[in-house]
């Protein structure tokens, strides 16, 4: 059976070669346009004179467009309507898109976009936490606020108590492949669209709305990204819209792509989070109540930070059953890009909060760091009772107490932790420390509605299949997960299996390939839609035979009828010649879900994938420079679907998330202006900082959750695994001197020299 | 212009403008979409190109290549990877086979950077690719990749023959052009002239490519010196000076990516003037000497010499940087140098030392700082504080306070001006360290 075969990434020939066919790959008509925004150079004010003369006259262009050229909606956010493509009369952040240039070149459009005369009443913009707060700059009324149990009591009783605060960067996505969209204007008004895209049905919507049509009219199709992680959920919309409009005004194709520059300008990022916490804890380490008071900043449009605000709160637990529990939350509207979803959607944020806290209570009572967590952790799996999240959701398949067990083994914990103190007794400069860190991700979308996927699957008759679903590739396997339940849910092979490019024409109303929930979803709806062709086939046959359909066997190529076995191929064929359709679409909705995220309470997520890294590390006491020298992580993956499609979600998502914590260092100045808009300024991590050691295994057990085939989603929780390389910074700054570093993050070296200086005070 | 050169095995000819980039010739002009745009900037390696001239193939990003730079040389392109009859290049099938792409947006990249190391026999995997970043994967599969493919032979299709090009302008003609057309613009590596044009649009006016003059590239050696022509590029450079300076040699292994010091030029890196051009420091702090010439008129100076302020050198209309010469045998010279991420990062701070202790005291002292002011500059007052002095700890934290004399760094995006001096001061104290013996690299650290 190919489910839980190592297979490659479906494209992997097609990558090496340099065939694989991105957006901006993809072959135009000859006449086709290049489009390009002018961006505004202030974060806050009043648009005064636009003066476009010069961008008219640029060579090779064709038409420039402002918010008074748009025909029908001017506006591309994907939730309260606060978004428009382009600046009506004020603007809210420095790089927000002013004017399109439509010309003959992507070249000449990006330089004809720098000719605008822009003239801006400047107002003073709310950039920082603090100014925001003080505004009370904010998306809804207040707060939002989640109390479990009595937290005040329970921290004036702790016998000791901390307060503290843990200030945490965003994160720029920085998919190698930039935002781009291709549209092609087809008769009667309607519009075919390419977009990189990680929700093809939202950009359909938003495509409709803006060239007024329906969204039948409105075909879009994405067979790739070259990287999502979340920032292609909601930021494709705005070149897509430009491009639908531009070509319903000039009736030729248009393309989109942004510069790289442009594309760090204008686009959201992960949101930056300030967590303070105040903690009863006693002697032991247990947690005896925490208050959290979560402050985000989300940029000029609401976007997705509702739901990302609800995912920090959501994980403000991790894998700790936290009896006192109160998290405040605080959603605020600044003059920056607009904060969007990215890998883990918040719930790195709440993780590393909690986390933080466990790391403080450890420095505070001298425990092992892994002893406190361990202390703290939601009753196991085969508990008589289980534990209860702050929402109120039972965690009934808690096994990060055997996973963290057998890591302490394999990664030889103890001897290492000492090994590490001795070796900083003799070194003045370097210090070396170790950190650990588990994670408890909830799966399934917040929003219950979009846990639901659809299928559409074609077995034609010569024993091919066509294979559709909902979900998009942007690099993490879907796609050949996904082909590997058809191929067994058919009992062929591989090579019968089509897989075919996302398409909002074959499979409608999707849900965004989000939140982890690609296979789990789109799996699930493959499955059924091929079984219900299997079965028809197997009636079909039953029938012919005279046995019982359920005594059909699909396998090994071939469907055996009693006595009879005929290729899969031959098999279709009959079932064809007796007339049988051999196309089917699939449908899978998640059950058990209700969650009411306004009193912060029900079950919101359909099981909980766990991960546990043990991360050492070197620093510099001289300048703060460090390294990571080995990271050992044991991720559940449930049954693996596919092991090394697996491994590698886990590797590449604890690099990323280390680099988030580390060397990703969004930088805005006081007029709020981002200064790190490339990667000459941006520093995501290269080759040489992955872990020397980096030991990957797979906890591989059966979800006990009805999944499918048992598997469990693998996409954004092991990006939690790389807070283990900052508390581990934190350790080796610890071994310069008694006070709690409070390191901050990301820990660029700046700010681990800065913290040493802490630990030495 | 027009300009011919091997393109995957077959000769062509581009006709281009003189600043058309190889990337959108590629992919606009022939429909050769395998390479990609990353960044436009010479930074993320998806773009990188395979280009083989008279020393062999070398892994540059075509983002930042101007076609004109090809005259007479062979590319190859990810599409002429793989063998003329399909067969997957050792390296292509073991990225499949080790798992190393997921998106595969960079692996193009990868993969031309990867087949040109496995060419040369390269087995520094790290720094090999530290010019090629990837998002999805962790790198870790493509390392597993690349030490799979080491042992397998190199296809004999990727050994390509440059064509016959025209011949090169003689040094004296250019000399005298240039100083009758002193507004040109003068492309050496074009690893910083690619940006005006790819993110600035600046109008570059006339320009003149250097690779196409003779008598800049040339390198000599003497019991006493070394002297490197303006247009040795920085893998050449970091193989010339290793035996003498490993430190220097350590600090270039981290200075761009291969690919940037495949087409950076140690003139270039100079005559740019940048205050955080990583050469300067280093080579005012030995005591390096630059040439120059402007018609039939050269003259040397000191390095530190051409540096007179923000974005002014000692250098006439005409006039032009033709090579460095550095002495030989200054074991004390160290270099440190200070970024975000240790590969392919813009220095916040570096720092070039070069002391000499003579019967336990210090009677010479060149410490040179790129990143601490609006040039690459001496740190007078330290060296002052130095000499004379016994070289001890006491001596050093007695120099610390002189920094401030010396230096009043900016605050930018890269490090803040109390960090730079903080840590500018702090390698004086790990140059004392060093010299003594201590461990003070991180990087030489093991689990």
């Amino acid at each position: 059976m190919s489910v839980g075969s190592p297979l490659p990434h479906d494209a992997a020939a097609l990558h090496v070669t340099g065939a694989a066919r991105y957006t901006d790959d993809i072959p135009l008509p000859a006449n086709a346009l290049h489009l390009a925004f002018g961006l505004s150079d202030v974060a806050r004010g009043t648009l005064t004179k636009l003066d476009l003369t010069a961008v008219r006259a640029a060579p090779g262009v064709q038409a420039v467009l402002t918010a008074d050229d748009l025909p029908h909606a001017n506006d591309v956010s994907p939730s309260a309507h606060d978004e428009p493509l382009l600046a009506t009369g004020t603007v809210h952040y420095l790089g927000q898109p002013i004017f399109l240039v439509v010309a003959d070149s992507h070249l000449q459009a990006r330089h004809a976009a720098r000719l605008g005369v822009i003239e801006i009443a400047e107002e003073t913009p709310i950039l920082s936490i603090d100014e925001a707060l003080a505004a009370d700059s904010r998306y809804e009324d207040g707060p939002r606020i989640w109390t479990k149990g009595d937290v005040e009591t329970a921290l004036s009783a702790a016998p000791h108590r901390l307060q503290g605060r843990l200030e945490m960067g965003g994160q720029e996505h920085f998919y190698l492949e930039g935002q781009a969209a291709a549209a092609l204007p087809q008769e009667g008004g309607d519009m075919v669209v390419h977009s990189s895209t990680q929700h093809p049905t939202e950009i359909q919507h938003k495509v409709a709305e803006a060239i007024g049509t329906h969204m039948h009219a409105v075909r879009v199709e994405t067979r790739r990204m070259g990287g999502g992680f979340g920032g292609k959920e909601s930021q494709g919309n705005a070149l897509a819209v430009s491009c639908a409009v531009a070509a319903q005004l000039t009736g030729r194709p248009c393309k989109m792509r942004y510069d790289r520059d442009d594309d760090m300008m204008i686009t959201g990022k992960r949101h930056d989070f300030r967590i303070d916490y105040d903690v009863g804890y006693d002697a032991q380490g247990r947690v005896l109540a925490v208050d959290f008071v979560q402050a985000t900043r989300c940029g000029w449009a609401m976007d997705l930070s509702l739901p990302v605000a609800d995912r920090a709160m959501l994980h403000a637990d991790n894998a700790y059953d936290l009896t006192h529990c109160r998290i405040t939350s605080h959603r605020l509207k600044t003059n920056t890009q607009s904060a969007t979803a990215y890998r883990g959607f918040g719930g790195p944020q709440g993780v590393f909060g909690i986390e933080r806290v466990m790391d403080e209570v450890a420095h505070a009572t001298g425990l092992d760091p892994v002893q406190v967590r361990q202390a703290n952790y939601y009753p196991a799996i085969t508990a008589a009772t289980h534990g209860t999240t702050p929402y109120g959701m039972p965690v009934t398949d808690f096994i990060l107490h055997e996973m963290t067990e057998a890591l302490l083994i394999t990664a030889d914990y103890a001897a290492r932790r000492k090994a590490i103190a001795d070796w900083n007794a003799t070194n003045p400069i370097l210090k070396k420390g170790i950190g650990f860190s588990p994670v408890k991700f909830g799966i399934s979308f917040t929003l219950t509605h979009l846990n639901q996927a659809g299928a559409l699957v074609h077995v034609y008759q010569d024993g091919s299949v066509h294979l559709n679903h909902g979900g998009t590739e942007m690099g993490q396997g879907l796609f050949q997960k996904v082909a590997q339940v058809a191929a067994s849910r058919f009992g062929i092979g591989m090579d019968a299996i089509k897989i075919t490019a996302t398409d909002t024409a074959k499979v409608p109303n999707t849900s965004a390939t989000a939140a982890s929930s690609g296979s789990d979803l789109n799996g699930m709806a493959v499955a059924a839609a091929c079984d219900t062709i299997r079965d028809r086939i197997a009636a079909c046959l039953a029938a012919l035979h005279q046995i019982d359909a359920q005594d059909v066997q699909f396998a090994d190529g071939n469907v055996t009828c009693g006595d009879t076995t005929l290729t899969f191929a031959e098999a279709a064929k009959c079932a064809y010649e007796n007339r049988v359709s051999l196309s089917a679409t699939g449908f899978y909705k998640t059950p058990d879900l209700s969650w009411d995220r306004i009193k912060g309470q029900g079950r919101p997520f359909f099981y909980f994938a766990q991960g546990a890294a043990l991360t050492e590390v070197v620093i510099d006491t001289l300048t703060g420079e460090n390294r990571i020298l080995r990271a050992d992580i044991l991720h559940d993956a449930g049954a693996s679907l596919n092991a090394a499609l697996d491994i590698g979600q886990v590797e590449g998502g604890y690099v990323q998330g280390a680099g988030w914590l580390t060397t990703e260092e969004l930088v805005w100045d006081e007029k709020g202006h981002l200064r790190t808009h490339a990667p000459s300024t941006y520093k995501i991590p290269a080759c040489s900082d992955r872990p020397d050691i980096f030991n990957v295994a797979l906890w591989d057990a059966p979800n006990p959750a009805q999944t499918i085939y048992r598997s469990k989603a693998v996409g954004e929780p092991p990006f939690m695994l790389g807070i283990s390389a900052h508390l581990a910074l934190s350790d080796a700054v610890a071994a310069c001197g008694a006070t709690y570093p409070d390191l901050q993050a990301p820990a660029t070296a700046e700010e681990v020299l800065r913290a040493t200086h802490r630990a030495r005070a | 212009m027009e300009t011919t050169f091997l393109l995957n095995g077959e000769t062509v000819t581009a006709q281009t403008g003189p600043t058309t980039t190889l990337l959108d010739w590629l992919r606009e002009g022939q429909g050769l979409c395998g390479t990609k745009e990353g960044c436009n900037e010479g930074d993320c390696g998806a773009c990188t190109v395979m280009v083989t001239d008279d020393d062999g193939a070398k892994a540059l990003n075509a983002c930042i290549l101007f076609v004109p730079q090809l005259a007479g040389r062979a590319v190859r392109t990810v599409e002429g990877i793989a063998a003329p009859d399909g067969a997957p290049h050792p390296v292509q099938q073991a990225m499949v086979d080790h798992h190393g792409s997921q998106c595969g947006f960079c692996t193009p990249g990868f993969i031309v950077s990867m087949a040109t190391a496995h060419l040369n026999g390269r087995h520094d995997h790290d720094d090999q690719l530290a010019g090629n970043l990837c998002r999805c994967t962790g790198y870790a599969p493509i390392i597993r990749a690349a030490k799979a493919a080491e042992k397998v032979p190199v296809p004999p299709h990727l050994r390509d023959t440059p064509v016959a090009s025209a011949d090169l302008t003689p040094l004296d003609d250019f000399a005298t052009w240039y100083a009758d057309n002193p507004d040109a613009t003068l492309i050496a590596g074009a690893t910083d002239v690619g940006l005006w044009v790819t993110k600035q649009f600046r109008d570059l006016g006339e320009v003149a490519f250097l690779n196409r003059v003779g008598g800049l590239r040339q390198t000599s050696r003497t019991p006493d010196t070394l002297t490197f022509g303006a247009m040795v590029s920085m893998t050449e450079v970091l193989d010339l000076i290793a035996a003498d300076y490993p430190s220097y040699a350590a600090m270039i292994r981290r200075y761009g990516s291969v690919q940037v010091r495949n087409a950076a030029t140690i003139g270039g890196n100079i005559a740019n003037g940048s205050p955080i051009g990583d050469n300067p420091p280093v080579l005012i702090a030995l005591g390096a000497t630059l040439h120059l010439r402007q018609g039939d008129t050269t003259r040397d100076l000191p390095v530190e010499d051409f540096f007179q302020a923000y974005g002014k050198q000692d250098r006439q209309p005409g006039e032009f940087v033709t090579g460095v010469t550095i002495p030989r045998g200054q074991d004390a010279h160290r270099v440190f140098k200070l970024s975000k991420r240790f590969d392919q990062d813009i220095s916040a701070v570096c720092g070039a030392f070069n002391v000499t202790v003579s019967d336990g005291v210090v009677s010479q002292a060149r410490i040179a700082f790129g990143g601490m002011a609006g040039i690459p500059q001496r740190a007078k007052a330290v060296e002052a504080a130095l000499i004379g002095k016994p070289w001890n700890q006491n001596s050093i934290d007695a120099a610390i306070p002189a920094f401030a004399q010396d230096f009043t760094p900016l605050s930018d995006m890269r490090a803040s001006a109390a960090y730079r001096l903080e840590t500018a001061q702090n390698m004086l104290r790990r140059y004392f360290a060093d010299l003594s013996g201590a461990d003070v690299n991180v990087q030489a650290v093991q689990a």
